[in-house]
Order: structure tokens, then C-alpha cells, then sequence
């Protein structure tokens, strides 16, 4: 009801966009209570989906947009970041804590995504591209995933 | 050495430490000493750049080493498990006669 609020934002695709999003975000985090550090691990989400979203997504073409959309309900705030493009699904995912992906130039966003957020999905948009949904349990909510993991201790799924 | 400040991120950071060490090895300077000390964020980019780094200087037959990181960076590199793959110093002299050690 009135207890939650709601953002949303149109960016460009382009470089700009994934440090405005991140300051945006900063904003309400800081807001909403969180303390440095979650600050901290909050605007390198919003920045690491931005940046799929830019590059992997929307193939950094200036004629499609990316949908920033955040909301804070009463227990947590949860960002959404919508592409243009194709879609992906999460199991396709290389692992970057492979041996043999350890030395790869890229593809770590999707794992520091899970790392930093309590929790994290990705599913098909309603512009049929990959979204992206996270969320962080607000602060004095209790922080304890069911299965005992999340936070930083959350590990890529892996088949 | 390398002295870098500011935030190594997607654009300006990222492309900045790629020409740099690009033109450290036109120089024919393949002894290369990172100081992370003054950098506070890395993002995935930047990270990505940092491994480019690494193995660009590698396969040219040097080394690329890191000097004082920051918590956050270090946190970083021990998620990624990046820290086992890069040799990291916290002291500079150290960190400068390992390079000496690896030669002789």
C-alpha cells in the first residue's frame, strides 16, 4: 500500500547510463538505510546488470533502451533491469570460478550479481529480453536465505 | 611501477589501463608492478581488464604483479578467485626485489 515506493527509469544504451543508474540507485539505498557496505554491494549490482543489459543485451546498440525499475517494499528493496534483447537463460551461464574461465576477460557481472544480493533471477521480459531481478532485504529485516546461504556467500548455480 | 587511482570501471578506468600498459610494453618494460592502493572500486570490467593485463604481459614473456590492495579489492579478488592467480605484495621494496628474484 502506501508503505511501498516505486522508480522507474529509461536509460539510453550507452556507457553513461551504467553510472547513472549505480548513483540513482545509491540514492534510494542510502535512503532506505543500508549501511556502506550494502551501499556499496547494491550500486555494483545495479552497475554489473546495467552493463549486461548494455553490452550482452541490448549488443550496445543506441536505437534500444534499458527499463531500470526499483521499488522498496516494507522488507526489502528489489531492482529490476530490463534489456532489448534476446534474452538469456541463467544456466547457460560459464561458471568464472572455473579453472578454465578463471583467466576470462569477462563474464563475472551475473556472479557478482548473486554474490552481493540476497536475491538474484533472471527471466523473460515483457520486451522479450532478459530481465533482471534482484533484491536486498532492508536493513534490521532478517537476513537468514533458507538455506542458509546468500549475501556474500551465494555461488553461481552451476548444472 | 604502476601507480593507478580512482575507480578502474566500464569506459574512462578500464581504457585508460589498457593504453597504459600497452605503452609500458612498447617501452620493452615487462616488469610490471600494479599499485592498486589508491583504487577503491573495481568493476567486472575492470577486473576483466586487469586479467587482460596479466596475460597480455605474460605472453610477452613478463610479469604483472600487484601492490596494495584495498579491502574492497581484495574482497573482490577472493570472490572471483582471481587473488590465487595474481601475485599480490604489500610491501613495495618486497614486491619490487621479487622481480630481481625471478630473473636471477
Amino acid at each position: 500500500m502506501a508503505d511501498q515506493k516505486h522508480l522507474d527509469v529509461t536509460l539510453e544504451t550507452q556507457v553513461e547510463s551504467v553510472n547513472l543508474a549505480e548513483e540513482m540507485c545509491l540514492r534510494v539505498a542510502e535512503a532506505a538505510g543500508f549501511d556502506e557496505d550494502d551501499c556499496y554491494r547494491i550500486g555494483m549490482s545495479v552497475r554489473e546488470g546495467v552493463i549486461n543489459a548494455f553490452h550482452y543485451g541490448n549488443q550496445e546498440r543506441p536505437d534500444k533502451k534499458i527499463y531500470l525499475a526499483v521499488e522498496l517494499t516494507t522488507d526489502k528493496m528489489v531492482i529490476h533491469v530490463l534489456d532489448e534483447g534476446k534474452g538469456f537463460k541463467l544456466e547457460d551461464v560459464p561458471n568464472p570460478l572455473a579453472e578454465e574461465n578463471l583467466l576470462s576477460t569477462s563474464g563475472r557481472g551475473i556472479f557478482l550479481m548473486r554474490s552481493f544480493m540476497d536475491e538474484f533471477d533472471v527471466v523473460s521480459g515483457r520486451t522479450g529480453g532478459a530481465e533482471i531481478i534482484m533484491s536486498k532485504k532492508l536493513p534490521g529485516q532478517n537476513n537468514h536465505a533458507p538455506n542458509g546461504e546468500g549475501g556474500q556467500s551465494a555461488a553461481p548455480h552451476q548444472a | 611501477m604502476l601507480d593507478l587511482s580512482g575507480r578502474i570501471t566500464l569506459g574512462e578506468g578500464s581504457a585508460l589501463l589498457r593504453s597504459t600498459i600497452r605503452e609500458l610494453l612498447e617501452e620493452k618494460r615487462f616488469k610490471i608492478l600494479v599499485n592498486l592502493g589508491d583504487i577503491n572500486y573495481i568493476d567486472s570490467s575492470g577486473i576483466g581488464e586487469l586479467v587482460s593485463a596479466f596475460t597480455t604481459v605474460k605472453n610477452r614473456g613478463g610479469e604483472l604483479k600487484l601492490l596494495h590492495l584495498t579491502k574492497k579489492v581484495h574482497d573482490l579478488l577472493q570472490i572471483t578467485k582471481l587473488y590465487t592467480v595474481f601475485e599480490v605484495h604489500s610491501d613495495e621494496v618486497a614486491a619490487l626485489r621479487s622481480f630481481d628474484a625471478a630473473v636471477a
